[in-house]
């Protein structure tokens, strides 16, 4: 079975400065395929990074903040070519392609720094997404023909079960209000709706869980784990709150000037001289 | 709400988001009946009612007054055409007066002698609107990478090609000497009138000319109109006009959420050139001719108004801006008219300074005493200071009684008050409570002096004073235009 995700020997850098490097990473295989490179090569930052996602599996990013892990995420969703290296999706390379076109082949992301539609109603945004699985010419449009009509309906059931996926959070009254009247941790709500609508085989969270109370935080915790079990996404999240790692993650990757530190299950990463080191400092792992 | 807490009227943080619309902006002030009225009316209603009113339009004015009819119908679609690439794509596109220019250059050379080919109206209208669009499109393509004030500028460049060009034609290399398409600076003369479905649009006079006939381009402008309201309606309301709002709100996110942003801008281009080029075509019909002067900055600005004055992004809005924007300036032709919006727009400002009617009824009666102390004192000085005659109208002969109207020294006297009620402006502005009205009071009557003696007698100044007026305080009051929606851009 082909990973979802496979990223081969990636490396980023942005005017001398490297920010990923040599990274390699599975998602979605049931198992890791390149766990052969011990790491920790050059101090720099993303570096060659392997990583892969199995069908189904929560593959947490952690690391100190200008670790290479959001760049990661413009990396694999277009915003940036990589310098060096494979992005590998379904047995495809998608490096090169447009983070649209990237989009349609089923990667879907949220941003750490929120980019809803703020001028445009909740259901507006999610139905948004719905553009590049469907097909209404514009023609068809100006004059609402049956199939655009039957279209159009289609889209905003859609959207409606998205919504639904948040309980009461985002339903009913709020579905015709523009999304800058709603909370922060309802766009971050909204931004995961809008991201699901596009019908993605991989869900990219970058920080889902920022500027949460510890109330949000656990029901993102709770809602990210049934993304995956009752929709069977395949899901990469960049978090700092240890918290929702713990909960959510499959496996936790640890990266540290765009270079994998540490691989494996949370406990395992959690302990890991190096992740200390990286986020505390040399010699901290010892007075632990 | 109450502060105590404990209280069953406290509301959680969802209810307070809940309600935060209606704090915002919806239903206050003494327009909330109306807007409230206007939002039970499902859009087709209100297509339906605007299509009644104006089909009575050309009963109720004289003969030539259509014309001004038809000059707002043609603003509100090349409008109508811009929103499309400003309100709801959100690309500023200041070369679009060039599309429109385009498409009544395109008519005016196929149906005329220019070339001399004379295109059916039928054959040539879906050529011109192709041709446009295809122009907007392949125009958008060196600029598709640009947004904001770089995209401007760009496109503002185009413009001004294009008018170089029309200006230019004979004299560009490559063209044969005898070939001037477009006549220069003199434009073209002698276009024929739309014929469509053995239905003509000009009649013609007893010697063959060609008369206008204002009635008939008029309802035929009404029905294009109409057509593109509705139209425009839909698109918005389908995947593409979502995907325009996206790419207007997160360029970024829009391309992550599937839509192919580029060929969105090249598409938002292309219909917003398609729509000018339509309306453009009409245009040079109705004029029976076409010249460079129409298609200046000037118009460009005109149409950018209509739409940012009526709220960019809503049909309806739009609209009524280009209703607004044609027709407040022909209003203002009329003196008598004129005053009375004068007296209106002073009113309505005077409402926004003290924002209470008690106090707006005590400075009105305090303005009419000081004008009358004034008035007692002035005459017994001078007595030649209240022997002028008053413009005559209803408004003008209001004030006779109360406001100084000169009869010598006209001139001189009010460019002084004119001073003075720029310092009781200033007064004003910076003034607080009671002090501010006892400030408005010489100012409002500084300003009716001014207004009764000088700007009443000179229409083609006030105009354009008075209009950018109206302009500057419609946008400081609804910055979002008269039924735009408020746009949030960072929070």
């Amino acid at each position: 079975m082909k990973p979802v995700l496979e990223l081969r020997n990636l490396s980023k850098s942005f005017g001398g400065l490297q920010v990923i490097q040599d990274l390699d990473l599975v998602v979605g295989a049931g198992q890791i395929v390149h766990e052969d490179d011990p790491v920790v090569g050059h101090v720099e930052a993303v570096d060659h990074l392997d990583l892969s996602l199995a069908p189904g599996e929560i593959v947490s990013v952690i690391g100190p903040n200008g670790a290479g892990k959001t760049t990661l995420f413009n990396l694999i969703t277009g915003i940036y070519e990589p310098d060096d290296g494979d992005i590998i999706m379904d047995g495809r390379s998608i490096v090169g392609l447009s983070p649209e076109e990237i989009a349609n082949l089923g990667v879907a992301r949220t941003f750490q720094t929120l980019r809803v539609f703020l001028n445009m109603t909740v259901k507006e945004n999610v139905m948004c997404s719905a553009f590049g699985n469907t097909g209404a010419r514009i023609w068809q449009s100006v004059f609402r023909t049956p199939a655009a009509r039957r279209e159009e309906r289609q889209i905003a059931e859609l959207a409606e079960r998205k919504l639904a996926f948040f309980g009461d959070r985002l339903m009913g009254y709020r579905w015709d209000q523009p999304a800058y009247s709603l909370s922060y941790a309802n766009r971050r709500r909204l931004e995961i709706a809008r991201a699901m609508a596009t019908n993605p085989r991989l869900l990219m969270l970058d920080e889902p869980a920022a500027g949460m109370n510890p109330a949000e935080t656990h029901e993102i915790t709770e809602l990210i784990g049934k993304l995956r079990d009752e929709v069977g996404f395949s899901i990469l999240v960049i978090e700092h709150d240890m918290h929702v790692v713990e909960g959510v993650s499959d496996r936790v990757i640890a990266l540290d000037h765009g270079v994998k530190i540490a691989e494996g299950s949370f406990d395992e990463v959690a302990t890991d001289p190096g992740v200390i080191e990286a986020y505390l400092g040399y010699g901290a792992a010892d007075t632990r | 709400m109450s502060d105590t807490p404990g209280d069953e009227t406290r509301i959680g943080v969802d209810q307070w988001v809940e309600q935060s619309e209606d704090r915002r902006e919806k239903y206050t002030g003494w327009t909330a009946p109306a807007r409230r009225m206007f939002d039970q009316v499902s859009p087709g209603w209100r297509l339906a009612l605007f299509l009644l009113a104006a089909a009575a339009y050309p009963f109720l004015v004289r003969g030539s007054d259509v014309r001004i009819g038809i000059t707002v119908l043609l603003l509100a679609m090349v409008a109508l055409g811009l929103n499309v690439v400003v309100g709801w794509a959100g690309l500023l596109d200041l070369g679009y007066v060039a599309f429109y220019g385009f498409g009544a250059y395109f008519y005016a050379i196929v149906a005329s002698d220019q070339l001399p080919a004379h295109w059916p109206t039928w054959a040539a209208i879906p050529v011109i609107v192709a041709t446009t669009a295809l122009l907007g499109a392949l125009l958008s393509l060196p600029s598709r990478r640009l947004v904001g004030d770089y995209l401007a500028i760009m496109t503002l460049f185009f413009a001004q090609i294009f008018l170089e060009l029309v200006r230019n034609f004979e004299r560009l290399p490559f063209v044969p000497d005898d070939l001037d398409l477009t006549g220069g600076p003199n434009g073209i003369t002698g276009v024929e009138p739309w014929e469509l479905f053995g239905f003509e649009i000009n009649s013609q006079d007893l010697f063959g000319g060609v008369l206008p006939n204002f009635s008939r381009q008029y309802y035929l402008a009404l029905i294009f109109l109409a057509l593109l309201i509705m139209g425009l309606h839909n698109l918005n309301e389908s995947r593409t006009g979502r995907a325009w709002r996206a790419l207007r709100e997160d360029t970024l996110a829009a391309e992550h959420m599937t839509i192919p942003v580029n060929r969105m801008k090249l598409l938002a281009f292309a219909v917003g050139a398609g729509i000018a080029g339509l309306t453009g075509a009409m245009f040079a019909a109705v004029q029976i001719g076409v010249f460079p002067t129409s298609f200046t900055l000037f118009f460009l600005i005109t149409m950018y108004a209509a739409v940012i004055l009526g709220g960019s992004g809503s049909i309806p809005g739009v609209v009524l801006g280009a209703i607004a924007i044609a027709y407040v300036p022909e209003l203002l032709r009329d003196p008598g008219k004129a005053g009375w919006l004068f007296y209106i727009g002073l009113g309505a400002l005077l409402y926004v300074m003290v924002k209470r009617w008690d106090h707006v009824a005590v400075t009105v009666g305090s303005v009419f005493v000081f004008g009358l102390i004034v008035r007692f004192f002035s005459g017994r000085i001078w007595d030649e200071s209240t022997m002028g005659e008053a413009n005559d109208a209803f408004m003008s002969r209001l004030m006779d009684d109360w406001v100084l109207i000169l009869d010598a020294q006209r001139d001189v006297i009010t460019n002084y008050v004119f001073v003075l009620a720029i310092v009781g402006v200033m007064l004003v502005v910076v003034a607080r409570a009671w002090w501010r009205i006892a400030a408005l009071v010489p100012t409002l009557y500084f300003a009716i002096l001014v207004w009764e003696n000088k700007l009443a007698f000179e229409p083609s100044i006030t105009r354009q004073l008075m209009f950018g007026a109206v302009l500057v305080v419609m946008m400081a009051v609804r910055p979002q235009g008269l039924l735009g929606t408020r746009r949030v851009e960072i929070t």
